[in-house]
Order: structure tokens, then C-alpha cells, then sequence
């Protein structure tokens, strides 16, 4: 058997790729391991990409302690990792009084969880704030700490600094299996092999209940994936009047139907929350779409369904965990652990909303967990935490734009003409530390093919750079990994001559 | 390479082509076509069919046939051409910017501009298709790229929502080359394409259409593996009991095509919300003094002559403008569309016009008439203007008709003459 690690990752999804990122700083061997092509394709690329203030969460619960503990990191991680971050701030809009009381309670809660400075504020003072918004506001409560993220590079940046910290990943990985020694993990089977480590991180996001069930943790946890779904509007046809988010009041069944900018520039709306099965089960619905629309457009009545170019759901990781606070009833919590039955393993499950704002404050739960435990961890002395940015086109003056083309002529060419991204956009991310080797993988990274053509002028285009670049026929070019190529084979006359 | 000049044309489609042609013949001197692919022609290059050129040339021949005709009069009117530039902005004061390879970041300033960009197709989303996002669905026009150009095939089995052009041409093509076309799949009560590509391309190679269809759900997490299908009523609601799922691995859409006016729109041209392109006059000018449009960016053409002919109007306009030393002021009189007629283009006629030639009116219907129609343009007093008939009307296939310059006298007088259409 190969190298021993400290600590084996499973998943490379936001929670994994920060933990990652955090315990990268400390002198530990770290694997980790993601079962598709490429790390962020799960929920962390579906979602609303909001910072929550931390004033929805339960008081006691996991959720509140570590979005609260996250909260006040946002403008250091983002600054170090060259993430886009915009603390926003976010509303929460009512239209009744009975809403208007709703508030009062989520002010209350949020006082309580340590939210700062929220206020609520009048429909006067909102419709001032944001003339789109209905009519019908009757006030908002006003979470200045809230923010927007760009969850697609920040997943990228913290995986990317982890490997600049010495992390191994392993694309295309599945775990399988434990390896055990008596009641200690001490490995993981994987179809490429076996690996050994001290510890071993469950941050499987919707799989999380089976990675624990395999080390028999928690029999009862289940994940029920809620779907969600989303449609994103032009930005070029339609904007808020400032970066930020506006929910409307919460019920019982959840936040509710946001609409809200992205520091990519479009405005999103969505999500609704339908349970599904199985656990891919990512279909947009008809009905879906029109629960969502009916939704926003009691927030912000002036949208118009022309403006759609895009749609994709997500899956929330809806657990069943109750909240372990004495005297707090509730089910649904994190799971941020070290269960007692076993040895060797932390055990991280029903990571949903806010689980991208809490990331943050789950790695370092997970540090804290690893010290207990009795893990001496020494900080590395040459610990970078700095991921160097690469030159975005579309962000530069055209001043900057001239010299980069200047001294890299690949940036003069455009090949997202909705989006202007460049070639040499796309190339960096072919040659980037996790390297981007499929279709998504580029759009995740550059925003190609996200605008209003959706990549029917830019795919050829990306295909054959992929193609050249990674030195295989377009033919096994793939969307999303195995299974998912673009092309079959080529024509006829072509295929003879080849 | 210069920084000034007198015309430059965006985009090198037929439409670029023509206004290049006409502006150098009519005194430009210094004439540039800047084009973002890496050859001149636009989408004729990728239309390797027959069906282009029977107005103009009175022969039928392949895209790539049609353009090289223009392409070696271009060059050798001595033209400049930069290819393999993507122009980024334009402003109302007509500076240019512009990025690419070979050539670098550029800004270039221009007395007159002919936008001929072209169009775009319409994606999945902007009809709310929904199910899964997997691989395997294209536009028709990324597919007819992909094979006639890349010389490769995106699938094996395919269905193709939309009785468009591009979608019954690649419905051929793919039959050609080795494919299984399970089904073409339209929502409307009838073709949205031409009837001589239907006739061509579906019944002469055995392919179903079906009418007031569409497709409910695409399946398939990685590869599409089937779509769901459905009929639908008048209202486009579903017909509930009538879904069918057809297995395929590659969906093609042909819905429909977007004038592509992001630049149009920076420059402060003003944009016809029915037809998505500018507001134009019969010189195809905008709104914007020295800013001109010509083809797919105007509205979505049927037949590539018409596109050679606005391009010939728009440069020979543009060359106008660029070498006068002063702009007259310029009398317009609006046409207006009415009922049955979705839109008219030019939108207006400049008062003079028609004292030197005839002007050319292009419009679409909005629903089929299968019998006899008479297009009336008549000023408000009820004085006619000009008139034509025509065996059917349909929304797929553009109605063009003149108003001959014996209407001068009753044009000074019109304040909106409106165009309107009449069962015999
Ligand atoms: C609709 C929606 C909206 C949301 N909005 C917000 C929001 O605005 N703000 C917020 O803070 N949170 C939001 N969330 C929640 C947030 O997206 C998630 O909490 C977060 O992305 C979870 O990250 P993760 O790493 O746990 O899961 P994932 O991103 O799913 O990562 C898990 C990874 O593990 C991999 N994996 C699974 N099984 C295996 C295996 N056997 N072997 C190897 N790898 C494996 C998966 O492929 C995946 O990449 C939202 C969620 C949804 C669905
Ligand atoms: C798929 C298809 C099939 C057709 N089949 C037929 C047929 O059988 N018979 C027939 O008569 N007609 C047919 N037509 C119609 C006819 O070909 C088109 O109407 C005609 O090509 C339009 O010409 P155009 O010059 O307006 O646009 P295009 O030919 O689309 O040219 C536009 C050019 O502008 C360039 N451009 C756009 N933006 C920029 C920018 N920012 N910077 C630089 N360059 C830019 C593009 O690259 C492109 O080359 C077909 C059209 C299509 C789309």
C-alpha cells in the first residue's frame, strides 16, 4: 500500500474543499477524494449563493452556531482566496401584518444568534431602497451583514489553496468502503485502490448518510434531497436597482421564493422545495418553474418571463438529525462530530442551507474536533493562504483589457460572446492546479456558455480547445464525465479519411 | 492598419458583405469588414445546401457558393477585412473597439456604420423546456456547425423540436449521414419553415412532423436518453393522456432566431421589441445619425437575396452619410402594421426616397391564411399606395412588396400609411 495520510477528505464539495483549505495550514498529510470530474458539482454549484446573515436559524442548533461563527470571516477568506464576495446586506420583505410580526420574531432571533445591526424598516424606506419592489411591502427587516457570494470560484479558490498547501486530490475517486482496524478506521477502498489514513472527514453532501452508514454511524440519519429549482434572468434585460437579496417572509415550509442578484451580474429566482428521489434527481419542472415565478413576482412584479435564459434546480441534503442543545426541539440540524462508536473518523452530515455560509465555521469546528481528540496540530511555517487570482476580461478596464491582450495575445480572443470570455481564460483553467478538463468545468470556472445563447456560439469553440489542449479527439469531450460526451463519431466522409 | 474610416462593417454574412460592396462603389474609400470567425461568409458558410441565390442570381446554389461571390468582389474592390476580431462595443459617437489575436486590442473610428451581425438562435430556456440538463441538447445551428464545419456527429438518434428552417435542413443532413431523425416536433398548428423545406427535406426523406406537439420532459442525467412528448391544444396546454416517450440520445432545437443587437443596443440604437432588431428607415438607418443595420440583425430574413439587397441599401446609405460634409435634415413618414401583419420593415420612409427609386417593404403574418390575400398600404385618407396578391399568406415565409416612386406625391402627404391584408 501507497503513502499513509493524516486525514482523507470524502467530497469535494464546499464543506470538503474548505476543511481542506483550513486544515492545510497545519502539518498534515491530506487526500481528498471527490467521486466525479471535477470538485463543486454537487450542491455547492446549485444554490443561491447567499451569505446568510444568520438570523434564520434556530437559535441552539448547529445551523446558527457555525453561520454565526463564519459571518465576520467572509471579507478575509474571500480577500485571500480572490473570491468575488459583496456583503449586501438582504431583506426580508413583508406584505401584511401578520408578516410584519414574523419579522419582528426573525429580528428577535437574530439578536439572539448575534446578528448585528438589523433593523426593520418601513415600506416607505424599502420601496425607497428598491422601486421594484412591490406594492404591497408593508416593511422589511434589513440584514446589512448578509452578502453574496460567488459559490462557484469560492468552492475552486479553497480546493486550490489547499493544493498550493500541499492537499492531494483524486478526481473521478468514489469512496466504496471503509478500512477497519478492530473499531478504528484506518483507510478507504476506492476503485483506484486503497488508501490509508488517521482520519478519515465524511463531507459527502447528499451521500453523507450512506458514507456514515458504512461506518456504522447513525443508522437512523437519512437524507431526503429537497429540491430546488431556479431560473436565471438576462442581466442585460433586467437588474435590481443595487446588488442584494430579498426574501420574502419565511413560513413553515422554508425561506421562500428569492430573488436576488449574483456577483455574476444575472439575478436568480427560485428556489421552491419539493422532495425527490433518487439523489439526482435534478429535473426542472413545468410546475416548478411556474411555482417560482408566481413566488417572485409578489416580491418584484415588473419581471417578466421573456428574460429567462437559464434554469437548473439544486438538491438540499435535508436531514433528520435532531439538535443536541438541551431543551431545543429540532430535527434537521448539521451533524458536526466525532461519533463515539468509532475511531478515526468526523463524521459531517444534512449539510444544507446555510451550509455554504457555514462552511467557514465547519472547518474550524472540525479543527477543534481534531484537537480534542488529542491532534498536536503544528501550523506549517511556509503556509500560504493566498490563491493567486487569474486575469477575468470582462472585469478590466479597457485600458487593462489592451495590455493583457499585449502581453498575452490568447486574451484577445473571445469565444463567449454573451459573456466575453476569452481564450485565454479558458486555457488558464485547462493548465489551473485542479485543472478544468470538461465542458461544466470550464462554464463553472469562466462563466462560458452562461449567457443568453447558453453556449450555442461558444461550444464548438470550447470543445476544440479542450480537445487540442488535453490532447484527445473531440469525440471524448465530455459535459460532465463519463457518459456525457458531445459528439458520437465523425461524418462520414471525414471518418474515412481519419 | 488605419484607425479612421469612412465605413466599417460588423460582421461579414451576406448582409456585411453586400454593404461593403456597395459603400466602396459608392465613394468610400476606406471601407473594413471586421468579422469574428476565421473566414468571411457568416452562417452561409455552414449552409452547405442548396436553396441560395434564385432571386438574384436566378440560380440555385450552396451557402458556401452564394458568399464566395461577394467575398471575391469584396476583395477585390480592395476591401480591408480583419478576421477573427470580436468587436466589444460601439459607441453613439461611432468609435469602435475591438479584440483579437492576431491583431491585438484595437479602436478604431468610423464616419459610418453598417451593424450586420446577424442573428442568434433562441435556447432551451427561453421556451422553458424542462427536465434534466444533460448532454446531447444543441441548437439546430451549433449541430449544422458541428457537422458541416467541425465535420463531426453530435448524436445517433434524434428528435427535433421546431419545423424551422435550420431544424428541417439538419433533419436531412442527418439522415444523410447515418442518422436516425425519430421525429420533428412542432407546437404551432402549422410549419414555422418554408414549405419547399418541408417538401425537401422531411417528406422526401420520410421523417414525421407533428403538428401541435411539443416536448414535456427531456430525460437523461448525463447523455439525453429520451424525451417525454405531448400534443397540445390551441391554448398550448397539454392534452393529459397523450404523452409519448420516444427514445433518443440528441435533441435539436429549431425555435426560432434572435437578431443579435447587445452592440446595437451599447451604441444607443433603439430596438424594435416585435422584430428584435433596430428601428430602421427604408436606407436602413437607425435611430442613431450614421449607425446603419442590414439583414438577420434587422429582422430574421427567409431568403438570403433580400439580405444582399438591404446590405446594398445600407451601404450604399452608409457611404452617403460618411462622405457628405452635411446632413440634410431628414423627413420621415412611419408605417404602421395592423392587425393580421406582425410587423413591417423599413419602419419608415424617408419623404424623398421614392424620387429616385422604388422602396422595398418586407413583413410577416401572424397566423396562416391558405387562400387567396391582397396586402393594401394605404395612407390614412384612404389613398392607396401600392397593393400586391399572393396564394396564402404564412407566418414562416416573408411577404415583399414595392411602393413605386408614382406614390411620391401621395407619401409627402401621408402621416401613417398602414399596411393591412384582406382575404379575396
Ligand atoms: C436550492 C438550494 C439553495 C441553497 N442556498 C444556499 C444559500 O443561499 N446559502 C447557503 O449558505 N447555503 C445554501 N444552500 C446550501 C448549500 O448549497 C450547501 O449547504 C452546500 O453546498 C453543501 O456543501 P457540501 O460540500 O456539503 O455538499 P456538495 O456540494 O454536494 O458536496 C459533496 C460532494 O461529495 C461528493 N461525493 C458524494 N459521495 C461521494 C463518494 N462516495 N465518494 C467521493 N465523493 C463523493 C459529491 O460528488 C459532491 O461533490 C442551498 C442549497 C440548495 C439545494
Ligand atoms: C442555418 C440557416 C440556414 C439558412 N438556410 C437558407 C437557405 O436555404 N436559403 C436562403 O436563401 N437563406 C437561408 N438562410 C438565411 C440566410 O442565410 C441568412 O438570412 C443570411 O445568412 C443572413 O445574413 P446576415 O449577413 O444578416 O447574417 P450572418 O450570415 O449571420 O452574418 C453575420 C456575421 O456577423 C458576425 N458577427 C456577429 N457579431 C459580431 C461581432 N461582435 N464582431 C464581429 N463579427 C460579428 C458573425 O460572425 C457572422 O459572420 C439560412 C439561415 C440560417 C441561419
Amino acid at each position: 500500500m501507497a503513502k499513509e495520510y493524516d486525514v482523507i477528505i470524502i467530497g469535494g464539495g464546499i464543506v470538503g474543499c474548505m476543511v481542506a483549505r483550513f486544515l492545510s495550514r497545519y502539518k498534515l498529510d491530506i487526500l481528498l477524494i471527490e467521486k466525479e470530474v471535477d470538485i463543486g458539482m454537487g450542491t455547492s454549484s446549485a444554490n443561491s449563493a447567499v451569505i446568510h446573515a444568520g438570523y434564520n436559524a434556530l437559535p441552539g442548533t448547529l445551523k446558527a452556531k457555525t453561520n454565526a461563527m463564519s459571518s465576520t470571516l467572509w471579507e478575509q477568506i474571500s480577500a485571500e482566496l480572490g473570491v468575488a464576495f459583496n456583503r449586501s446586506g438582504d431583506y426580508v420583505v413583508a406584505t401584511n401584518t401578520d408578516q410584519m410580526n414574523t419579522l419582528g420574531e426573525l429580528l428577535q432571533q437574530g439578536k439572539t444568534n448575534g446578528v448585528p445591526e438589523m433593523e426593520i424598516i418601513s415600506a416607505y424606506e424599502m420601496r425607497k431602497r428598491e422601486p421594484l419592489i412591490t406594492q404591497d411591502v408593508a416593511g422589511a427587516l434589513w440584514a446589512p451583514t448578509g452578502g453574496l457570494i460567488d459559490t462557484f470560484a469560492l468552492t475552486v479558490a479553497a480546493a486550490e489553496n489547499a493544493v498550493l498547501n500541499g492537499t492531494e486530490i483524486l478526481l473521478d475517486t468514489p469512496f466504496e468502503d471503509f478500512i477497519w482496524e478492530g473499531k478504528r478506521i484506518i483507510g478507504i477502498h476506492t476503485p483506484r485502490g486503497a488508501y490509508k489514513s488517521r482520519w478519515v472527514i465524511n463531507a459527502a453532501g447528499l451521500y453523507a448518510d450512506d458514507v456514515m452508514h458504512k461506518a456504522g454511524v447513525r443508522p437512523d440519519f437519512k437524507i431526503h434531497p429537497r429540491r430546488g429549482e431556479y431560473v436565471i434572468l438576462d442581466k442585460a434585460d433586467f437588474e435590481l436597482t443595487r446588488e442584494t437579496v430579498l426574501f420574502p417572509t419565511p413560513t413553515e415550509k422554508g425561506k421562500g421564493i428569492v430573488v436576488t442578484s449574483t456577483l455574476h451580474g444575472n439575478v436568480i429566482v427560485g428556489p421552491n422545495a419539493n422532495f425527490v428521489d433518487p439523489k439526482e434527481d435534478k429535473t426542472v419542472t413545468k410546475e416548478g418553474i411556474e411555482e417560482i415565478w408566481t413566488g417572485a413576482k409578489k416580491l418584484v412584479p415588473s419581471i417578466n418571463r421573456r428574460y429567462i435564459i437559464a434554469n437548473f434546480a439544486g438538491l438540499r441534503a435535508h436531514g433528520n438529525a435532531p439538535c443536541l442543545t438541551p431543551g431545543i426541539n429540532y430535527t434537521g440540524d448539521f451533524i458536526i462530530e466525532i461519533p463515539k462508536e468509532v475511531k478515526g473518523f468526523i463524521n459531517l452530515g444534512g449539510l444544507e442551507s446555510p451550509g455554504l455560509s457555514s462552511s467557514p465555521g465547519i472547518a474550524l469546528m472540525v479543527i477543534d474536533l481534531l484537537k480534542d481528540a488529542g491532534e498536536t496540530l503544528l501550523e506549517k511555517p511556509n503556509w500560504n493562504p493566498i490563491r493567486e487570482t487569474r486575469p477575468v476580461f470582462r472585469h478590466l478596464s479597457p485600458t487593462e483589457q489592451a495590455a493583457l491582450v499585449k502581453a498575452n495575445p490568447s486574451y484577445g480572443r473571445v469565444i463567449c460572446r454573451c459573456e466575453t470570455v476569452t481564450e485565454g481564460e479558458i486555457l488558464a483553467e485547462i493548465h489551473a492546479p485542479i485543472p478544468a478538463t470538461t465542458y461544466d468545468a470550464i462554464k463553472r470556472r469562466t462563466w462560458t456558455g452562461t449567457g443568453r445563447c447558453q453556449g450555442g456560439f461558444d461550444m464548438p469553440r470550447v470543445v476544440k480547445i479542450l480537445s487540442d489542449e488535453l490532447g484527445i479527439p473531440p469525440e471524448e469531450i465530455t459535459k460532465k464525465g463519463k457518459e456525457s460526451p458531445y459528439l458520437i463519431r465523425r461524418t462520414k466522409d471525414m471518418g474515412e479519411e481519419a | 492598419m488605419k484607425h479612421k474610416y469612412d465605413v466599417i462593417i460588423i460582421g461579414s454574412g451576406p448582409g456585411g458583405l453586400a454593404a461593403a460592396i456597395a459603400a466602396k462603389k459608392n465613394g468610400a474609400d476606406d471601407v473594413l469588414i471586421i468579422e469574428r470567425d476565421i473566414e468571411l461568409g457568416g452562417i452561409l458558410l455552414q449552409c452547405i445546401h442548396n436553396g441560395f441565390g434564385l432571386e438574384i442570381f436566378n440560380k440555385d446554389m450552396p451557402g458556401p457558393s452564394y458568399a464566395q461571390h461577394f467575398i471575391e468582389e469584396a476583395l477585390g474592390l480592395g476591401i480591408e477585412v480583419i478576421l477573427d476580431t470580436m468587436v466589444l462595443d460601439i459607441t453613439p459617437e461611432r468609435k469602435i473597439t475591438a479584440t483579437s489575436k492576431r491583431i491585438g486590442f484595437i479602436e478604431l473610428q468610423a464616419r459610418a456604420i453598417v451593424l450586420a451581425m446577424g442573428c442568434r438562435e433562441r435556447s432551451r430556456a427561453q421556451i422553458m423546456l424542462p427536465g434534466t440538463r444533460p448532454a446531447g441538447v444543441y441548437t439546430a445551428g451549433t449541430a449544422q456547425r458541428w457537422v458541416n464545419i467541425e465535420g463531426y456527429m453530435p448524436g445517433k438518434r434524434f428528435v427535433i423540436l421546431g419545423s424551422g428552417d435550420i431544424g428541417m435542413i439538419m433533419a436531412r443532413r442527418l439522415t444523410i449521414e447515418g442518422a436516425k431523425v425519430e421525429r420533428v416536433l412542432e407546437i404551432m398548428p402549422y410549419l414555422t419553415g418554408l414549405t419547399r423545406n418541408y417538401v425537401q427535406c422531411l417528406i422526401d426523406y420520410d421523417i414525421t412532423l407533428q403538428k401541435s406537439h411539443t416536448i414535456k420532459n427531456i430525460l437523461g442525467n448525463k447523455r439525453v436518453e429520451a424525451i417525454e412528448s405531448v400534443a397540445v391544444d390551441e391554448k398550448w396546454n397539454p392534452v393529459p393522456g397523450s404523452e409519448e416517450i420516444i427514445p433518443c440520445d440528441t435533441v435539436l432545437l429549431s425555435v426560432g432566431l434572435i437578431p443579435e443587437n447587445e452592440l446595437s443596443k451599447n451604441a444607443g440604437v433603439t430596438l424594435d421589441p416585435i422584430t428584435g432588431g433596430p428601428f430602421v428607415d427604408d436606407r436602413f438607418m437607425t435611430n442613431v445619425p450614421g449607425i446603419f443595420a442590414a439583414g438577420n440583425v434587422v429582422h430574421v430574413y427567409d431568403l438570403v437575396d433580400w439580405v444582399t439587397e438591404a446590405g446594398y441599401v445600407a451601404g450604399r446609405s452608409a457611404a452617403n452619410f460618411a462622405m457628405k460634409e452635411k446632413i440634410t435634415k431628414i423627413s420621415h413618414v412611419p408605417l404602421s402594421a395592423s392587425e393580421n401583419i406582425r410587423y413591417v420593415v423599413p419602419h419608415a420612409i424617408n419623404r424623398e426616397s421614392l424620387k429616385e427609386e422604388t422602396v422595398r417593404l418586407q413583413m410577416r403574418v401572424k397566423t396562416p391564411i391558405e387562400e387567396h390575400v391582397r396586402i393594401i398600404v394605404e395612407d390614412e385618407q384612404g389613398n392607396l399606395l401600392t397593393r400586391k396578391s399572393e396564394a396564402y399568406a404564412r407566418p414562416g415565409e416573408i411577404i415583399t412588396m414595392e411602393i413605386k416612386s408614382d406614390a411620391y406625391d401621395d407619401v409627402q402627404n401621408a402621416k401613417q400609411p398602414i399596411v393591412s391584408l384582406h382575404k379575396r
